[in-house]
């Protein structure tokens, strides 16, 4: 089939993941750790999504992948390509048309050879040698067990499996920690192909500044929502061009910016505030921020505050 | 105090190929110094050679002219990347912060540790959050030498300027030296006072 750009591949409206745990003794209490959260991706795209560790950047990958684990509750509709993405459609695509690129390098099965594991069940030996080539992995390095790689090897196994297939829609989980600055911007690159051959591409990363060369549109999550989308060059341009406050931290964080901190840190799920999450942190609060604050439309970017304009 | 890393080199097995040959450094008083290089060069290695946990194939490592005590509080401390991976998972957080020393309340204000996560399990927490503790539980003022391999990869920035501006301040006021690896190079840049590359003292 011809990969149509502009085509939304990848849709999630309205999700919300709890994990049921016991808080104390028998008493069993839910912790919600995404909360009404929405985000599109289109073929021919890439959306990197950024935000503080720990606010869920990760549970979103896992429940589009259904790989959460039992005690998860969800509630939203996620769609692939128009149609609901259930745990048996998840089956029937993963690994072919939709690839993922795990974030823990422990994601590798420690027994068995690492050429063996990125061929898989579909792939062939020639593709694999292909691919270890463009990743400047040595073929022996097919023979060896994944303790025996360094970190950096073994994220480039993880993507090598990933691409094995022709994916139409790949989610990478971190996929450049432990990389060099150059074969970090190469692996981007790479989705960049990807994307521009028409996969749909949503990236998962803390280093921002590298998605600013790669990425379409930029998502911002904050404690377990997104606070802003946006397009690319209104990070670039710099952060009057940003709609929120935290958004707006983060590029005051960056080491070549100011590497100024913003202080406090997210709240804790299970303790979350009324209203806006930042506002706490927040230099713009007042009364208004005590309400339910929706995603609205600003200056062509999404953002979740009362005060953008 | 001064740290010197005489001819270290390296290997696994007498089979195995180098990994590290005759590398030596100096780091001083104070001083902040960056390692970097290529994935799989053996700068975890050499870091965790430095902090005593590896021991070298030939060559040593000298605190003030003597290698690293064996018994009792080693003054060459190490923070790791993957902070899941360096708490004991069946200990709460509490224990895991004053397993060597009892940091002070000020400090932890400081780190954004809140007391509500003290009585946490590890697989409750962030990575960030985690980190924090790593971080904390070896600033005590025993600590001369302070190894960091690629601290806060994981984490997002915010946090990052966090933990960094709090170690700059810490490595001031305590004298500390610290061996920094990371990839990022602007990184590199805030925090150090000097940047080594890894291939270029190695003599492979």
């Amino acid at each position: 089939m011809e990969k149509e750009k502009g085509r939304n591949i990848l849709k999630v409206e309205d999700l919300v993941v709890a994990f049921s745990m016991y808080q104390r003794g028998f008493k069993k209490g839910d912790l919600e750790v995404i909360h009404s959260l929405s985000l599109d991706v289109n073929a021919g795209e890439i959306v990197a999504v950024v935000g503080s560790s720990g606010s869920g950047k990760s549970v979103l990958a896992h429940a589009v992948l259904n790989l959460l684990p039992g005690n998860a509750r969800t509630a939203g509709k996620i769609t692939y390509k128009g149609e609901v993405l259930d745990a048996k459609k998840c089956r029937e695509h993963l690994g072919k048309e939709i690839s993922f690129i795990p974030q823990s390098v422990d994601y590798l099965d420690p027994l068995m050879k690492v050429g063996k594991q990125v061929i898989g069940v579909r792939g062939t030996k020639e593709r694999q040698e292909e691919i270890f080539q463009r990743y400047q992995l040595a073929p022996e390095t097919a023979e060896k067990y994944p303790f025996q790689l360094s970190g950096g090897m073994a994220r480039r196994v993880l993507i090598s499996a990933a691409v094995m297939g022709n994916p139409d829609l790949i989610i990478a989980d971190e996929p450049t920690p432990g990389l060099n600055v150059e074969m970090a911007m190469e692996t981007l690159q790479h989705f960049r192909q990807l994307a521009d051959d028409g996969a749909a591409v949503l990236m998962i990363t803390h280093d921002i500044d590298l998605a600013f060369h790669v990425a379409d549109r930029i998502a911002v999550f904050y404690a377990g929502t997104v606070v802003e989308v946006a397009p690319t060059e209104d990070f670039i341009k710099g952060k009057e061009a940003l709609r929120h406050p935290y958004s707006r931290a983060f590029i005051d964080a960056l080491p070549q910016n100011e590497f100024k901190p913003l202080p406090g840190t997210q709240p804790y799920a299970g303790n979350l505030p009324k209203g806006c999450l930042f506002a706490d942190r927040c230099p713009h609060r007042d009364g208004a921020c005590a309400s339910d604050i929706e995603m609205r439309e600003v200056r062509g970017g999404k953002v979740r505050c009362v005060h953008a304009e | 105090m001064q740290l010197t890393v005489e001819n270290v080199s390296f290997r696994y097995t007498e089979k195995s190929p180098w990994i590290l040959k005759d590398v030596s450094l100096e780091i001083k008083e104070g001083e902040r110094v960056g390692i970097v290089g290529p994935s799989g060069y053996g700068k975890s290695t050499l870091a965790r050679i430095i902090a005593g946990y590896e021991k070298p194939s030939s060559g040593r490592v000298l605190l003030d002219g003597e290698s690293l005590p064996e018994k009792g509080f080693c003054p060459v401390q190490m923070v790791y990347q993957h902070p899941e991976m360096a708490v004991n998972p069946r200990w709460k957080m509490e224990k895991t912060l004053n397993e060597c020393w009892h940091p002070d309340e000020a400090l932890l204000t400081r780190m954004g540790i809140e007391k509500s996560w003290l009585t946490r399990w590890p697989s409750e927490l962030s990575g960030g959050e985690l980190q924090r503790f790593c971080i904390a539980r070896v600033l005590s003022p025993e600590t001369k030498l302070l190894v960091c391999d690629e601290i806060t990869t994981m984490l997002d920035v915010i946090t990052q300027a966090q933990i960094w501006q709090l170690l700059l301040e810490v490595s001031r006021k305590n004298n500390l030296g610290m061996l920094v690896i990371t990839h990022n190079m602007t990184l590199a840049g805030q925090i150090c006072t000097r940047v080594i590359e890894l291939p270029e003292i190695n003599r492979l």
